[in-house]
């Protein structure tokens, strides 16, 4: 299947477009707050940033109930946020806070929600593969009609534990997507160099499993697609590949200069396909919002994560006591 | 001169079968690859072929026999010209193989040391019955799923082959193949699965054939399972189990024979226990599955077989996290877990003969370890030895030395001996493979040292 062109016109209302609009751009402001904090020295460790990629969650959560399972890799903040999960508890955690979500003990790639139905956060290349298959056989277990969003990104579709979970989940029918995230560059490595074939969402076919590429700069195409994905498994169909084409403007994590690639590259993204500005335009020529909304939705937005900054400053480093707490869980023999 | 049909070996650690069914009778001609009998061991019953061709000239063990040695020699075949009566006299020994027994017996360990612990995990009175560690585990597994519905079973073989060691046999039948799952030989998938499972609600229990496999799958057990729970500030966890055996099995060389016991201790959010008898295999297993953590079964395949005492109780659990004093003395500590505490109870009761009565420690769980009690006994005896089959750098036992060296360094009136399988990858032959591992005499000599007599 190629990559469908999604309609501007269909039939998506004022309402929604402008949510997604907000969602993508608290995900842009976040990260770029959290790339300066990161440079005051207030973020430490890996920390890698989603800019660029933002209609990508903001699409298929589009496209999610509220109590289907979200899971993914280090490359997290835009998931979080994107699944109602509060900026200033993501915030604090990326200073490594009391008040982060994991009470600031897991950092910027180790957050989780239970209440959000968000399950990390993982910094093994992969990992969250099968962890994502599993939530969905969880839930195939119980009989509950959830889905599993299992996004992982183009460096990760080569390692080998994704094709026993890909034999696994078409095999006893899981009910997961399989988000490939594909922006082109595994850290340093343009796909064309780590990738022997460039369709990835084709790497399904050998198990069964129905793929599609997306235009992943278009959050009414991923939108779309999401929404045929979530068909297909919540019928009991099984799992389902979904390659969503999209670029990430920063480097791979804060210290990496991206030599690998040029600057023209990067702008070229930025000026044509840029995703916040493909949906500012909808509303703008569709007479949705004028000048002075967007406007207003902007500083909105900037009040949100100014204050999460400072939420995240002002909170208290761990009570040395936590270093010794969460190891086990208690037993209830 | 009529050939000698011989009690087959059928698995790496087969020592007796029985003789479930003859296929043929005297007077039969047979060709190679005819069926002869049907032989059951421990873990299946096989089918068991002709080799060379002739007449069935006497069959010496009848159908139904159990406890048959494996080389005892089960029947004659005539070749041409030899009457049955030539063969009843050309066959005077039964048992005497023509391979030297203790070069081909594929099993070293000591057999068990009947004992009873000076203070067992039952009250009073309970009634035992003698059960092996195999059944000990499938019952456990099955209490726990009867009682649990979000408990399940996966891994490779363990349903409609009823379990590569036949642990989980007749489990299919019983829970039904959503509960009892086959898995495709993937173990770094299924293990991803099973964790993934686990945060989502349900309490796994993972089959390895063996623990060697799981090395394919350790990114998932460390990364994954024992660290989440940390990572998420105490949100969500793994309460799953990986089980199977663990240790050298018997022939079957450097990738198959490894004790991962101080590997995953190791590890803080794992717990880890290493069973040796099968009321202890029954009353963790039971205590690991309700465990809200991820934990480490590590199982022993010679162990799978040996019958121990098992109280007939309604829902019977050990303690994870507490040692159990199998053997009071006073003379010296020997401390062990898993298959070494057949070698320090065998030692035990040698020591005993020549006036030196050892108190032997069964730590059951190595993480948390039960340090106090081994530290106790310290105390009185003054003296500790160590006994365990893996690796000596980085062992369990080096760790009870450094906690003695802490705790209980004014007590100690003799270094602490660490008895641990030689510093080389397990070979295949017979008596290299002997030498790799600890023996009863490693203990017993290294008791003589730290005892001074």
């Amino acid at each position: 299947m190629a990559a469908r062109k999604s309609n501007p016109k269909s039939n998506v209302s004022a309402e929604e477009l402008l949510s997604y609009y907000k969602d993508m751009l608290l995900i842009r402001r976040f990260e770029e707050k959290a790339g300066q904090l990161y440079g005051m020295g207030l973020i430490g460790g890996f920390c890698h940033l989603y800019i660029g990629q933002e209609a990508v969650v903001v699409g298929l959560e589009a496209a999610a109930e509220e109590s289907d399972k979200r899971i993914t890799s280090y490359r997290d903040h835009g998931h979080m946020l994107a699944c109602g999960m509060d900026a200033n508890g993501v915030m604090a955690e990326l200073t490594g806070r009391q008040d982060g979500y994991s009470k600031g003990k897991g950092g910027s790639m180790h957050m989780f929600s239970k209440e959000k139905h968000f399950y990390g956060g993982h910094g093994i290349v992969a990992a969250q593969v099968p962890l994502g298959a599993g939530l969905a056989f969880a839930d195939k277990y119980k009989g509950n009609g959830r889905v599993t969003f299992t996004y992982f990104g183009d460096g990760a579709a080569n390692q080998g534990q994704v094709y026993e979970t890909f034999n696994m989940a078409a095999l006893w029918d899981l009910p997961c997507i399989f988000v490939i995230e594909n922006n082109q560059y595994a850290m340093g490595t343009a796909q064309g160099r780590s990738t022997s074939s460039q369709d990835i969402y084709k790497r399904g076919e050998a198990f069964g499993i129905p793929g599609e590429a997306v235009d992943g700069m278009d959050v009414l195409a991923v939108k779309d697609a999401g929404e045929r994905a979530v068909k297909h498994c919540r019928s009991g169909k099984g799992p389902y590949i979904l390659e969503i084409k999209t670029y990430r403007y920063r480097g791979h994590s804060m210290s990496d200069p991206a030599k690998y690639r040029t600057r023209e590259e990067v702008r070229k993204m930025r000026d044509e396909r840029d995703p916040i500005e493909q949906v500012r335009d909808m509303l703008l020529t569709g007479k949705h919002a004028t000048e002075d909304d967007l406007k207003a939705i902007d500083k909105d937005i900037k009040k949100v994560v100014n204050a999460s900054a400072n939420f995240a400053k002002e909170s208290p480093l761990p009570d040395l006591s936590e270093l010794w707490t969460d190891i086990y869980a208690e037993a209830e023999l | 001169m009529a050939i000698e049909i011989l009690m087959p070996a059928l698995s790496p650690t087969m020592e007796e079968g029985t003789l479930a069914k003859w296929l043929v009778k005297e007077g039969d001609t047979v060709a190679s690859g005819d069926i002869l009998a049907e032989i059951e061991t421990d873990k299946a019953t096989m089918e068991f072929e002709a080799v060379d061709e002739g007449v069935i000239g006497k069959i010496l063990v009848p159908e139904g026999s159990a406890g048959v040695a494996v080389n005892t020699t089960i029947a004659l075949m005539l070749e041409d010209g030899e009457s049955p009566d030539d063969a009843v006299v050309a066959a005077p020994k039964a048992a005497a193989a023509s391979i030297p027994a203790q070069v081909a017996a594929p099993v070293e360990a000591p057999s068990a040391v009947e004992w009873t612990a000076p203070e067992p995990d039952w009250p009073e009175g309970t009634e035992l019955k003698k059960q092996t560690v195999r059944e000990a585990l499938r019952d456990a597994m099955s209490e726990e799923m009867r009682r649990d519905e979000d408990v399940f079973l996966m891994g490779e073989e363990v349903g409609e082959y009823q379990g590569a060691y036949k642990i989980s046999q007749g489990m299919l039948d019983e829970f039904g193949s959503k509960r009892v799952m086959d898995t495709p030989i993937t173990e770094h998938g299924f293990t991803g699965i099973a964790v993934g499972a686990a945060f989502g609600g349900l309490k796994p229990i993972v089959e390895f054939m063996t623990f060697n496999f799981a090395m394919q799958a350790i990114d998932q057990i460390i990364n994954s399972a024992a660290k989440t729970l940390y990572m998420s500030g105490g949100q969500m966890g793994a309460p799953m189990v990986f089980r199977g055996p663990n240790g050298a099995a018997a022939r079957v060389g450097a990738q198959h024979s490894q004790d991962y016991a101080a590997w995953y201790a190791h590890i803080p959010g794992l717990k880890v226990v290493m069973p040796y008898s099968a009321s202890d295999a029954k009353g963790l297993m039971k205590s690991a599955i309700r465990d809200p953590n991820p934990v480490i079964f590590l199982e022993n395949e010679i162990l799978y077989g040996r019958s121990f005492d098992v109280p007939v109780m309604e829902d019977f659990t050990v303690p994870i996290g507490k040692a159990k004093i199998a053997r009071s003395g006073t003379d010296v500590t020997i401390v062990s877990f898993g298959i070494g505490m057949s070698y320090a109870m065998e030692a035990a009761e040698k020591l005993a003969e020549s006036g030196i009565e050892a108190e032997v420690v069964d730590l059951r769980s190595l993480r948390p370890m039960d340090t106090q009690t081994v530290i106790e006994s310290v105390k009185k005896t003054n003296r500790c030895i160590t006994v365990e089959e893996g690796w000596p750098v980085g062992s369990i036992g080096n760790h009870i030395s450094a906690v003695l060296m802490q705790e209980a360094f004014d007590y100690l009136d003799a270094p602490v001996i660490n008895c641990t399988g030689k510093d080389v990858p397990m070979p295949y032959a017979a008596n290299l493979e002997k030498l790799a591992l600890t023996t009863t005499d490693d203990v017993i000599e290294a008791v003589h040292k730290v005892t001074y007599r």
